[in-house]
């Protein structure tokens, strides 16, 4: 095989873990987005539309740069508004539907664990593009776990009501949370080469993981059993229920006015 | 600055474009600005910025002036968003954190940088002072502010609540 094929299988599957990893961020935030006018305060509607908007911000830095790699030119617009559902390879905690406010800080501190691990990792990376993404996230990353922490502390060690639902919300988000950091072949097949940095996602749990266990200590609450059932799939495109709805609210100004611009 | 001084050159206007979100601080002082290169035989100019955050939406403005204050004076602007070094508050000058200040927002203190592994739930421990009265008597009431960059504080002594600008 010639040098230059090589390059572009190895271009090819660096975009095909990116996208993976665009999709969770651009997902994540519409779910986030959600709760504008309904926070439980003023000042968490302005919390979690901004943490909304570093998100987006992150798949808006990465698109284009998977739309390069992958050989196919694709813009921004083309992957968050032009996909359809199996197209997505983002994980399904991100997509589940929203629940109260404990669930969210729950499904937050996983998240933003998880990605203060993945974004020093991205820092490291050859890739010009992917570093800057990693280093620049690390930091907002960094400020939207301390946020989930201090919420999940603050509700978990707070009233019997807070406590228990702050309990239920640690038992409803586990089934999500193994495939955060399961060793997909995609991620695999990218990580080999160094460009997008050199850990795969389970090589990501234990510094994540260790950080929701104290955050959890902290709030007097118990880390949940093994659940008995687990999510699968979404990084080869199989979503939940919830999805399609996302989509559909995420994508239809765009689909039913083709190229218009403003 | 008169808002038709087309006499400055195209870099001296290009710096002093001010922040669309905290106008009292020009992009060259909150350190989005990275670089100005100016072909004075092809009238081309390239500028490079930086975003404050990944989202910040104040870029699109930001761009958009610079392509019009290189415009007016027969520049065509190429504008490059570079994402690495990333940005830090620590880029910002003291005539710019002097400027934040006399406007009512808390200028950054120096960022905390490359702390590994956990760090402790910050239950509103560092020491922020009021731009208002000078107390150091302050307190969180919001992780966020009204942009992304910013946090809201209340001062204990004067009891008037501020924006602080995060340090990052």
């Amino acid at each position: 095989m010639s040098v230059s094929a090589d390059r572009s299988e190895e271009r090819a599957r660096a975009a095909a873990y990116l996208l993976g990893l665009a999709d969770d961020s651009l997902v994540y935030a519409q779910r986030l987005g959600e709760w504008m006018t309904n926070a439980p305060q003023i000042e968490e509607d302005m919390a979690l539309g901004n943490i909304a908007l570093d998100l987006l911000g992150q798949a808006r830095a990465l698109y284009p740069h998977v739309g390069e790699l992958d050989g196919t030119g694709r813009g921004e617009d083309d992957f968050a508004m032009l996909r359809n559902e199996r197209e997505f390879r983002n994980v399904h905690l991100v997509e589940q539907e929203r629940g109260d406010f404990a669930q969210e800080m729950v499904r937050l501190l996983w998240f933003s664990a998880y990605q203060v691990e993945l974004h020093r990792s991205l820092g490291s990376a050859t890739d010009e593009v992917v570093r800057g993404v990693g280093e620049k996230a690390i930091k907002e990353v960094r400020y939207h776990l301390d946020h989930a922490r201090q919420w999940v502390v603050r509700l978990g060690d707070g009233t019997d009501e807070s406590h228990r639902r702050m309990q239920a919300a640690l038992e409803w988000a586990a089934p999500y949370v193994d495939e955060l950091f399961d060793d997909d072949p995609v991620s695999l097949a990218a990580l080999g080469d160094g460009s997008v940095g050199g850990h795969s996602p389970a090589a990501l749990r234990a510094g994540a993981q260790h950080v929701v266990e104290l955050t959890v200590a902290q709030a007097t609450l118990t880390m949940p059993d093994p659940p008995a059932w687990r999510s699968r799939g979404g990084r080869d495109g199989i979503h939940s229920r919830p999805m399609g709805y996302l989509l559909a609210e995420l994508q239809h100004v765009a689909r039913s006015h083709p190229g218009a611009t403003w | 600055m008169s808002a038709l001084a087309t006499d400055l050159s195209v870099t001296e206007a290009i710096s002093r474009i001010p922040d669309p979100e905290v106008p009292v601080v020009t992009i060259a002082d909150l350190g989005i600005l990275r670089s100005v290169e100016v072909d004075e035989v092809a009238r081309r100019v390239v500028v490079t910025i930086t975003p404050t955050y990944s989202g910040c939406p104040a870029m699109e403005a930001i761009t958009s002036r610079i392509v019009f204050e290189a415009d007016r004076r027969g520049y065509a602007a190429e504008v490059l968003t570079r994402l690495s070094p990333a940005w830090t508050t620590d880029w910002m000058s003291e005539e710019g954190k002097e400027s934040l200040r006399q406007f009512g927002i808390a200028p950054p203190g120096p960022a905390i940088h490359g702390h590994a592994g956990p760090v402790a739930v910050s239950l509103q421990k560092r020491v922020v002072t009021c731009p208002n009265c000078g107390s150091d008597d302050t307190t969180e009431i919001a992780h966020f502010g009204s942009t992304a960059c910013k946090a809201l504080r209340r001062c204990e002594s004067c009891r008037e609540p501020f924006d602080e600008f995060k340090a990052i």
